[in-house]
């Protein structure tokens, strides 16, 4: 089995690799190189699915990688359900994105046509380190490799100054949640010795209850940056300035679940931690209605999709976060699948209309890109949560297990969110799909995309259909899949059964919000009943409010990188450089102007002024030793 | 009556004797070659540094004292003497041509390269304090030297004064440092301090506490650690550029191995004081370092804050006074000549004629212009930064964990941040490669003559590679420490 992991992960890395390295060379034909690459891993990582439906797990090294004193970090691999579920839905869904991407990506100049695919690749190759690594620190390996690949692709259009910075507010919004997540990695290496995962969920009792909650709250920490939750969100709006494949790959459909599956996969060491479980499933809640209504108002096409997602991965956390880990990593394979799908689309519309995003612009696409309109709506039905489609089933596990749990509350921000949910995204295909077109230029250049594209959305949409019926396959479908690993030592399964009658009633109150969302959008833009601009302009300041995103940049930047920025500059440049050293320096060499004149000319009041700064920060640590001595 | 001097074992000092003999030669053989030649003398000196670091590695596990028990071999001063005959050899290589643009290409240059590096390898073998200050001075006149090369440039000329001047007021605390601890403890060898101090039971006597900061200002200097740094990104900035990144690599390596032996050793009862003492100069290091490089434009300035910042993370491996820390130390500079020397190289890369090549401007646009070297540069910053999969992450980790195990939680909290930190300033010279504009055609591409590029690739292939497969230096850097264990 090592081999056929190692094969997983090598084909994309041989991809990366030579699109790398001859990439000059190869050009346009990069994607010879990089979708067979990428296929062949998805056929691999399937060939895994069947071996461990089978029941064959493994877990193994390749080589070792750091031995430190007792503590052993080898370049391992870990193959359970959980990461198989995981590289299956990756490769595959990262396969049909490499294959849009020959047809949205062909007006590229040469060079970076084999940059891209090689950004790709390798993408991929971290993503299923980080899935399949059996030690948190390989797995920081991956953790931080999506991370770079993630801001090389943001930033791919760098002419765009905007695309730079979103690239560099990416990055460093991730930055602060490894912090977390790296202190996290030290203190399991403290208390239990050791950061294989199988030593760390076998010894993770010994963890004292409060050390336990520390650890995961930092765990925690890295996931809101990684999988943009409050208040580490700002990142992936902004991300949207990449192209639109990578929105779909990485900003949807792969890592920014990576925090989910972080999560899902330290579910020992939060099982001890209840307080933490209880912030995991809140700040979920929270994530999952603020971007919801952030979306409401949104005009451009790809944020819209992008606040989506943030609200989705908020789902997701609310549901590790009550304890059915299952569910949450459920709804994850769901959404990657259409969530990765209307992206897709949304880059079919945008290569149609050369690149427009305002919704406000388009109208009655329908009948111009059949497939792209279907495909979409199939999508937007998906994540509507109406029944059959996959996001009812793995939504309505979440807000089931929510209640059972006895998260009220969190329940109902979940459904109301679903509501939400329904109606922006149905706004969405109203306002392009439907209706007069409202700029007669850019419905004149609509044209439906090549087959390259169209494929996989048709592929894509089929998915989006169908995997929810995973939900009841035999043996207890996909909980009872991932439950091999996640269920341990937590009381899903019971606690379930019990609520089988109140299940039937909740999955009909979530029903009636998908529809009631549906019907909301469809009265106000398909009748104009109420008309969304009157109603906009009675409910102002909310609009307003909304609309800016409920000022949360402007926030930041007023408390973070103003004070940061202004601090460093006024204080250590402006004060100590300029003030203390330069005025001491000037003040010396006055001095030194009226002993000789010879000596100025070479700055010896820099220097005495250095001997002094020495001298000075001697006594002063000095004196410190005495004084904490 | 007659003082019979035992004769000393010759063969310990081998590498020392190679080094010597090399550079004197070196400066003979330069009368005979033409002055545009010189490169030749280069060639000779890096097949010379070559032949010593391989010689040198006969020396593992050698273990021998000699000269009465001043100088010792053992692993842990082999594995730095590797150290500096590397970064040597690397500065050699990217010296060649940096040189001839600066149309300085003088034979003396490379002898006073390896004077220095003979100094330097005095000092990691050095069982007593008088000749570690030796070594530390025949280190720093030839460096001063270096720093001040390109005579006609003024920028040249102020660094290289500065770096005396500071020099020599440290050199003046350090002795007194030394003279103190004599005065003491009567006896200038470390293991003789050792065994006196734990006999009368001097550990917290006051004056062998100001011997201690006296001595840790002398060895701070070199290691650029704050509040000791305020010379260093004048003189970074200011030396010509292959011999910014030798200085920022090899004399604080060499100053690091130092402190560790009077430390751990000479004075390893005290560690609870000096714990205190490193606890704060490490945190203000790394975070002045880190900060203050957020702000520099010149990428030499900012690499020589970063270089600051750094020399705060590996004194978190003394900190920390155990077998993991120490090795780590050891490991680190590896990975920091690996990654530095690395940059550097790309910023000589940029120098052509009319270009200076050392702001953040003059990276815009490598990535059409040079893809390779902006691909290395990336690989070079991500390991500065501590992201796998470099050496850099694996340096760190094994610090930062060293750390932990010590208890020193808060003070890794601090230096995560300040990793977490760089990020910005490090990716600032990335974005400019990546997403600024290619200047105009008119100005010629930055093209490496073949030593140079060399000289990265190889840099580049260890920085990667040490980050996949860094297990047997781990372990070779774990058995240079072995001396240590009784100490701890």
């Amino acid at each position: 089995m090592l081999t056929s992991i190692c094969a997983v992960i090598g084909f994309p890395l041989l991809g990366a690799t030579i699109n790398g390295l001859f990439g000059w060379k190869i050009k346009r034909k990069a994607h010879w190189v990089a979708v067979p690459a990428i296929a062949l891993s998805a056929i691999f990582a399937l060939r895994l699915f069947s071996q461990v439906l089978a029941g064959h797990t493994f877990v193994g090294d390749l080589y070792p990688w750091l031995v430190i004193g007792k503590l052993h970090v080898p370049i391992g691999f870990q193959l359970d359900q959980l990461s198989v579920f995981m590289i299956t839905t990756v490769t595959f869904v990262a396969t049909w994105i490499h294959i849009y991407s020959i047809g949205y990506m062909d007006h590229e100049p040469p060079m970076g046509y084999a940059r891209y695919f090689c950004y790709l690749n390798m993408f991929v190759t971290f993503m299923l380190v980080l899935c399949l690594a059996n030690n948190y620190v390989l797995m920081f390996v991956g953790w931080e490799g999506v991370g770079l690949c993630s801001y090389l692709l943001i930033g791919y259009w760098y002419e765009k100054a905007s695309a730079a910075n979103a690239g560099m507010k990416a990055f460093v919004v991730n930055r602060i949640g490894d912090f977390g997540f790296m202190i996290g990695l030290f203190l399991i290496y403290k208390f239990v010795g050791s950061l294989q995962f199988n030593d760390v969920f076998a010894h993770a009792h010994e963890i004292t209850p409060a050390m336990a909650t520390i650890i995961t709250l930092l765990l925690f920490t890295g996931a809101t940056g990684k999988s943009a939750q409050i208040p580490l969100y700002v990142w992936l709006p902004d991300a949207m300035e990449g192209p639109t494949p990578v929105s779909s790959l990485i900003h949807a459909a792969t890592m920014v679940t990576a925090g989910v599956y972080m999560v899902s996969r330290s579910h020992a060491l939060f099982n001890l931690a209840p307080l933490s479980m209880e912030v995991v499933a809140t700040v979920g809640a929270a994530t999952a209605f603020f971007a919801a209504t952030m979306a409401l108002v949104n005009n451009d096409l790809k944020r819209v999709l992008a606040y989506s997602t943030v609200s989705q991965l908020g789902y997701m956390f609310i549901g590790v976060g009550v304890g059915v880990y299952a569910a949450g990593i459920f709804h994850l394979m769901t959404h990657a699948f259409f969530k990765g799908l209307m992206f897709l689309t949304a880059g079919s519309v945008m290569h149609a209309l050369h690149g427009e995003l305002d919704m406000q612009k388009m109208g009655g696409l329908l009948k111009k890109m059949p497939i792209t309109a279907i495909t979409f709506i199939v999508g937007a039905t998906a994540i509507a949560g109406i029944p059959p489609l996959a996001g009812f089933w793995s939504k309505d596990e979440i807000l089931a297990g929510a209640f059972v749990h006895g998260h009220k509350v969190i329940w109902f921000v979940g459904t109301f969110t679903a509501f939400l949910t329904a109606f922006y995204m149905f706004r969405l295909i109203f306002l392009t799909f439907f209706g007069e077109p409202r700029d007669e230029h850019i419905h004149e250049i609509a044209h439906e995309s090549p087959p390259v594209m169209t494929i996989p959305l048709i592929v894509l949409a089929i998915g989006s259909a169908l995997v929810g019926f995973a939900a009841i396959l035999p043996h207890g479908g996909v909980a009872g899949f991932l439950n091999h690993v996640l269920a341990s030592g937590h009381h899903v399964a019971e606690a379930a059964e019990e609520g089988g009658g109140v299940e039937h009633m909740l999955m009909i109150i979530s029903v009636i919000a998908g529809f009631a969302g549906v019907g909301l959008a469809a009265s106000m833009y398909l009748k104009g009943v109420p008309n969304p601009k009157t109603l906009g302009s009675t409910f102002k300041p909310i609009y307003t409010l909304l609309y800016h995103k409920y000022y949360v940049d402007e926030l930041y930047f007023f408390l973070f990188v103003n004070p940061l920025v202004g601090g460093s500059r006024q204080v250590l440049w402006k004060f100590v450089d300029v003030v203390l050293i330069d005025g001491t320096v000037n003040g010396v060499a006055k001095v030194c102007g009226w002993i000789g004149s010879g000596l100025r000319y070479i700055q010896t009041g820099v220097i005495a002024h250095y001997a002094i700064g020495i001298l000075g920060g001697a006594v002063i640590l000095y004196w410190l030793r005495l004084l904490f001595g | 009556m007659t003082t019979v001097l035992p004769v000393p074992n010759l063969a310990a000092i081998g590498p020392e004797i190679l080094v010597t003999v090399l550079a004197c030669g070196l400066l003979l053989v330069d009368l005979f070659i033409p002055k545009d030649r010189k490169r030749a003398v280069g060639i000779l000196a890096l097949a010379g540094t070559v032949v010593t670091a391989l010689f040198t590695m006969r020396y593992w596990n050698y273990s021998a004292t000699t000269f009465s028990g001043m100088f010792v071999v053992d692993n842990f001063a082999v594995i730095f003497k590797e150290v500096f005959l590397f970064a040597t050899a690397i500065t050699i290589l990217i010296s060649l041509r940096y040189l001839e643009i600066e149309k300085v290409s003088l034979g003396e240059y490379y002898a006073l390269m390896l004077f220095c590096t003979l100094g330097m390898m005095v000092m990691v073998s050095a069982a007593d304090l008088v000749v570690i200050y030796i070594g530390l001075e025949t280190m720093a006149l030839s460096v001063y030297v270096l720093s001040g090369f390109m005579r006609f440039n003024v920028k040249s000329s102020e660094a290289a004064l500065k770096y005396f001047l500071v020099g020599v007021f440290i050199s003046g605390i350090l002795l007194y440092g030394i003279a103190l601890t004599y005065g003491v403890v009567g006896s200038t060898n470390l293991n003789a301090i050792a065994e006196t101090i734990k006999l009368k039971g001097l550990k917290d006597n006051p004056v062998l506490m100001i011997a201690m900061f006296l001595l840790a200002a002398g060895f701070g200097l070199e290691i650029a650690m704050a509040p000791f740094h305020f010379w260093a990104p004048d003189v970074y900035e200011g030396s010509p550029t292959p011999v910014t990144a030798f200085i920022s690599v090899a004399p604080k390596a060499a100053a690091f191995a130092a402190l560790i032996r009077v430390f751990v050793v000479g004075i390893g009862l005290m560690a609870p004081h000096w714990q205190v003492l490193l606890w704060v100069i490490a945190a203000l290091t790394m975070t002045i370092g880190n900060v203050t490089a957020a702000l520099q434009s010149n990428v030499k300035r900012m690499l020589a804050y970063s270089s600051i910042a750094h020399a705060g993370y590996m004194l978190l491996g003394i900190l920390a006074a155990n077998t993991t820390g120490l090795a780590g130390v050891a490991f680190y500079f590896f990975a920091y000549a690996f990654m530095n020397m690395g940059a550097f190289g790309v910023i000589i890369l940029l120098r052509r004629e009319g270009i200076v090549g050392d702001e953040v401007d003059d990276f815009k646009g490598l990535a059409h212009t040079n893809p390779m070297a902006a691909l290395l540069m990336v690989v070079f910053l991500l390991s500065l930064t501590g992201i796998p999969p470099t050496a850099g992450f694996i340096g760190k980790f094994l610090l930062f964990s060293a750390a932990i195990k010590a208890g020193f939680y808060w003070l890794v909290v601090i230096a995560v941040l300040n990793s977490v930190v760089s990020l910005f300033y490090y990716f600032r010279i990335a974005q400019a490669m990546y997403m600024g504009e290619a200047p105009d055609s008119s100005i010629p591409r930055p093209q490496g003559a073949p030593s140079l590029t060399v000289a990265i690739a190889i840099v580049g292939i260890l920085t990667l590679f040490f980050g996949i497969y860094p297990h047997h230096l781990v372990e070779l850097a774990k058995a240079s420490v072995t001396t240590f264990i009784p100490f701890l």
